[in-house]
């Protein structure tokens, strides 16, 4: 925004910056605390009389060590990893065939199929999950990955669908048009011409994929219950609470780890999801 | 709406019939006739179509019309389909006082949540846009609640709201309090109605404060230099500048994000069900928190059904106006 610039280049900078603070304050504490707590050791974590926002006693690893050999953490991190990965290869390949189709081909009802996936996409997982859980029950997959394999694509295949949309759309028709007349057919142009051109957005939709799937709370909370089938963030949530103790190192030590996976990949995909989190409700 | 698919009809068989005159004039030997290219257009294009609507017809609707049916019967949790019992779980929970606590709270959560949401999104979004220094390690920073799964983070603000070891009333003891002398306070932050209901919008706004900013941001980015010059020519000042350029320019793009999050609010569970379950006294209880609770606490599966469809109005009314603004945007665009 060109503004008239007057002042000194450090009033500037300050002008400029100082209302970040606030947000930047609201937005990374909790997460800062979330670590600092789980470093810590249970008598200054309890204790009144320490400050909580650093570590007085020096860091301890007991809250970690207690997570990874006291508890089934392990496997539901790797529960979280199978499910998440399984459903978003499969979703992301679905999605691309029913992208290009609504993208570009020409059938009776392309448009109602379009403005479907679009109304599936706003459909919330709570309007659904007491049936789903009926569901799930008839086809004996209560307490097996299996049921959210099956079920975390209906909300990941209307999301990768509407961004990969947007992305095939961009692709010039005239490209397409010259390889059909080549005697290359409709799927060899999906392949060959549209797909490596439109590679950043599926790299897009595959982070979206994994992360919203790595996030999913209710469904596998709904229908898992044994511990080992249970995902991270369920196991943590649902499972390291219970009863009245809690013990809060364990808890944020869960919590830090189980964001972790997630966290590094949107470390090194920083801009792919800048573009994901604005394409889902500004087309293109 | 109808006119410009004529348009855009006409136009593609005009590209349709360039391209077969083009492979006509190319392989003179192959007659592939325009009928039968464009049925077989019409084929691929059902079959790409085929998995996506295999799976949402039969995981997405088929569910919904069952929802549909139990809220209608009498079903319990694995009791098979119940029997047929009209409106009466509607009208049961229309006079039932948690339901009646359940539909006001939710309406003061989504209202407070999506307002300072949309006010603080809009804020951030024209500081991160002036913004010069370290731009994208500021922005990567802010959308960090977006991307920690959120119910994990919840459990960083439950652990912030301890009614004993509370971070926040620790603060407001020893940093405020303590130094004039006054009394620190003891706070159950999620033992008291209002209080309760005030995390659990804070944590929402935390949440979901990221998607706003960067979406608004891209908004921002979008608005023409040339628009803000000529209003600093006729004289705007910074407010007059954002009255008259950016907010109007903004709105459609705020109304869409506005609406999206009005259904996601309005919809939320995670939060609510890790911060207090719906308590104290049901004074936060969620649609979805009521619905579940019903469900698995006192398996009335059809009750439960029957409180997440009262979401289904405002899904309805939240779906018909975005496809108004795409359509709108398709046309401007076309």
């Amino acid at each position: 925004m060109p503004r008239v610039r007057r002042g000194g280049a450090f009033r500037l900078f300050v002008v400029d910056h100082v209302g970040l603070v606030p947000f930047l304050l609201f937005i990374l504490f909790p997460i800062y605390f979330m670590v600092v707590t789980a470093f810590k050791t249970d008598r200054e974590l309890y204790d009144l009389q320490a400050i909580p926002f650093w570590i007085r006693d020096g860091v301890s690893l007991g809250h970690f060590h207690h997570l990874f050999f006291k508890t089934n953490f392990w496997r539901w991190l790797f529960n979280s990893l199978v499910v998440s990965f399984v459903t978003m290869t499969v979703s992301v390949a679905i999605s691309i065939f029913a992208a290009y189709s609504l993208a570009r081909l020409r059938f009776p009802g392309a448009r109602s199929f379009g403005i479907g996936v679009f109304i599936t996409y706003l459909v919330p997982p709570t309007l659904l999950f007491l049936p789903l859980t009926q569901i799930v029950n008839w086809l004996g997959l209560i307490d097996s990955l299996w049921a959210l394999v099956l079920t975390y694509p209906t909300f990941l295949i209307p999301f990768c669908t509407w961004l990969l949309l947007g992305y095939f759309k961009v692709v010039p028709r005239e490209i397409e048009e010259c390889a059909l007349v080549d005697g290359c057919g409709r799927l060899g142009v999906l392949f060959r011409i549209v797909l490596p051109i439109a590679v950043p957005g599926i790299v897009c939709a595959m982070l979206f994929a994994f992360t919203l799937a790595w996030n999913e709370f209710l469904y596998a909370l709904t229908f898992t219950s044994a511990s080992v089938t249970k995902t991270v963030t369920v196991g943590v949530a649902a499972e390291m609470i219970r009863g009245d103790v809690f013990h809060w190192g364990g808890i944020m030590a869960g919590a830090v780890t189980g964001a972790l996976p997630v966290v590094v990949m949107y470390v090194f995909f920083l801009d792919y999801y800048v573009v994901g989190l604005t394409a889902g409700s500004v087309k293109g | 709406m109808d006119g410009r698919r004529d348009a855009e009809d006409l136009q593609g068989d005009a590209i349709a019939l360039a391209t077969a005159g083009r492979a006509r004039a190319r392989a003179a030997g192959r007659s592939r006739g325009f009928r039968s290219a464009r049925r077989l257009e019409a084929i691929t294009g059902v079959a790409l179509i085929l998995p996506a609507l295999f799976w949402i017809s039969l995981l997405v609707a088929y569910p919904f019309a069952m929802a549909l049916y139990y809220s209608v019967s009498n079903t319990v949790v694995g009791g098979g389909s119940g029997t047929f019992v009209g409106l009466a779980n509607f009208t049961a929970l229309l006079d039932d006082g948690s339901f009646r606590q359940t539909l006001q709270n939710s309406v003061v959560f989504t209202v407070s949540a999506v307002a300072a949401k949309a006010v603080l999104g809009v804020m951030l979004a024209l500081i991160l846009h002036r913004t010069l220094r370290l731009k994208r390690l500021i922005r990567g920073l802010v959308l960090l609640p977006f991307v920690i799964p959120t119910a994990l983070s919840t459990l960083g603000w439950l652990w912030m709201f301890d009614s004993l070891y509370s971070v926040i009333t620790w603060t407001v003891n020893r940093v405020v309090l303590g130094p004039i002398g006054f009394a620190p306070l003891e706070v159950n932050w999620l033992g008291s109605p209002a209080l309760a209901m005030a995390a659990v919008i804070v944590v929402n706004i935390w949440r979901g404060l990221p998607f706003f900013a960067v979406t608004v941001l891209a908004g921002l980015t979008a608005i023409p230099t040339e628009f803000y010059e000529a209003a600093e020519v006729d004289g705007a000042g910074r407010w007059g500048r954002f009255w008259h350029v950016t907010y109007p320019l903004l709105k459609p793009i705020l109304a869409v994000v506005v609406l999206f999050s009005t259904i996601f609010t309005f919809a939320d569970f995670n939060i609510v069900y890790v911060l207090t379950r719906g308590g104290p006294q049901e004074s936060t209880h969620l649609f979805a928190t009521l619905s579940h609770a019903l469900a698995f606490g006192s398996m009335q599966l059809g009750r439960g059904a029957a409180v997440s469809l009262f979401m289904f109005p405002v899904l309805v009314v939240v779906v018909a106006l975005q496809l108004h603004y795409l359509q709108r945007d398709e046309t401007r665009h076309a």
